[in-house]
């Protein structure tokens, strides 16, 4: 029986795999919309509000503008490698939707080492932009690469501490088992100083303001993608984008409670869980815009101290804390599964 | 053994399609967008000027360090994942064992500070 229905069970995997990227693609869409009108606003100013009713159809008007320019490959470029650069930026943004559960049960591969998983895919990131600057052969790009390599590297030593901090409270990889042990309590409330340094980090890692130094665009003009036209920006781009949502949902699973209501009783409950998890994303995002609107940008040397003096140390020490009281008051997770 | 590797059979599947729409999308813009290239159009950009010189430099050393930092203490985070999931069941024994670890860790991390391989001026 098996055999026979594979095609069906393939078919399945396939649509359920698109049921994720096309509203995923379509967020991003709306993301780069949503972040011109909401800088807009704050800058009391209107952002676009011409193409369609409040400049909703923009976000297509700037993709097929994107399609129909010219792809320059520079002379000096590393065709190869120059091209491939953007698309691994793309994919791996793409892939790592595969373990993230918008419910319980809810998710494509359900597999037990999640934020292993997640945590891998988020550290290749840095070769698609340390590639697009390598392979570009331009000053500009090369400079911003080195920049955004060292950057991405060194906020990820902080995430991988927090992350550690929730592991040790949960005693799981599995992403789902993470968030139905926030049932009583999101790990905001006890962790509130990881979840701070972790969102921070967030920005960090996707390289947003405050720390948009990879792209600043004052001294780089744009950094690591400075000789992409055309799709192959359009990825770096929508790669860009989709991290953001990425790491907003990431923080949404081990801090914010996923899916789960913030309240346990009506009207809470009544609300289902995607809901939820999406609201939670979309506040993430909003602070991510309100951020890059609020704060100048960081010195390169901030960067670094901030990343290896300050988050590090405070990370560290609060893993040999939280383990260190759940020992004490032997109130540790037994191992699951 | 196989339930184990069937649950990675969607993320191999979702790959296949996120590269073959990361094809599509640079492909489409070879397809509606015209090509007509020139030697100004495929010079490194450099504000206006012609390039002075090639981009494949030697760089601050600082990098490097940087990079080095990165693998030490990443393997430690290496380290601390299968710990930290297992703490419940290692107990107080595979606790005190970690502190030991990361003592060490942490004296060689001040090393470090002092030597001022944290330092960016």
């Amino acid at each position: 029986m098996m055999e026979n229905n594979w095609y069906i069970e393939l078919a399945w995997i396939v649509a359920k795999i698109l049921a994720v990227i096309v509203p995923l693609l379509i967020a991003v869409a709306y993301l780069t919309l949503a972040e011109r009108r909401v800088i807009g606003f704050m800058q009391l100013r209107k952002g676009p509000n011409v193409v369609g009713p409040f400049g909703l159809f923009q976000p297509f008007a700037d993709a097929l503008k994107l399609m129909a320019k010219e792809t320059i490959l520079p002379a000096g470029a590393d065709k190869t490698v120059f091209m491939i650069a953007p698309m691994l930026t793309f994919v791996l943004a793409l892939v790592a939707w595969a373990v993230i559960p918008f419910d319980a049960g809810m998710v494509l591969a359900d597999i037990n080492v999640g934020v292993l998983y997640l945590f891998a895919i988020s550290s290749l990131g840095v070769y698609g932009v340390i590639m697009a600057g390598w392979a570009s052969n331009s000053k500009y790009a090369f400079l911003g690469a080195l920049r955004s390599a060292a950057q991405m590297v060194s906020y990820e030593v902080s995430m991988g501490l927090v992350i550690i901090n929730v592991l040790v409270c949960v005693g799981s990889l599995n992403l789902s088992a993470i968030v139905e042990a926030q049932r009583d309590m999101w790990f905001a409330v006890p962790l509130f100083p990881m979840f701070a340094v972790f969102f921070i980090s967030t920005l960090a890692e996707t390289n947003r303001a405050p720390f948009d130094l990879p792209e600043g665009e004052s001294e780089l003009v744009a950094g690591y993608f400075v000789e992409y036209s055309s799709m192959s920006f359009a990825l770096f781009f929508l790669g860009e984008y989709a991290n953001m949502i990425l790491m907003s949902a990431i923080t949404t699973l081990l801090f914010l409670g996923g899916w789960l209501p913030p309240f346990d009783f009506a009207p809470f409950n009544l609300i289902p869980g995607p809901i939820w998890f999406i609201l939670k994303i979309c506040l993430l995002l909003f602070v991510f815009l309100w951020v890059r609107a609020t704060t100048p940008r960081y010195r390169y040397d901030q960067l670094m101290r901030l990343g290896w003096k300050v988050f590090l140390p405070f990370s560290l020490i609060y893993v040999v804390l939280t383990a260190g009281y759940l020992v004490a008051t032997d109130s540790l997770p037994g191992l699951i599964g | 053994m196989d339930a184990y590797l069937g649950d990675y059979l969607p993320i191999a599947i979702f790959m296949a399609i996120a590269i073959s729409l990361s094809l599509a999308f640079i492909l489409s813009a070879f397809v509606v967008g015209s090509q007509k290239p020139d030697i100004e159009k495929l010079t490194a950009y450099e504000c206006g000027f012609d390039a002075f010189d090639d981009s494949r430099k030697p760089f601050d050393v600082r990098f490097y360090l940087v990079a080095i930092l990165f693998i030490i203490f990443d393997l430690e985070i290496a380290f601390l994942f299968p710990w930290a999931v297992a703490l419940g069941d290692i107990g107080l024994f595979g606790f005190w064992s970690m502190m030991v670890f990361l003592g060490i860790l942490t004296i060689g991390f001040i090393y470090e500070w002092k030597k001022g391989a944290l330092e960016w001026e």
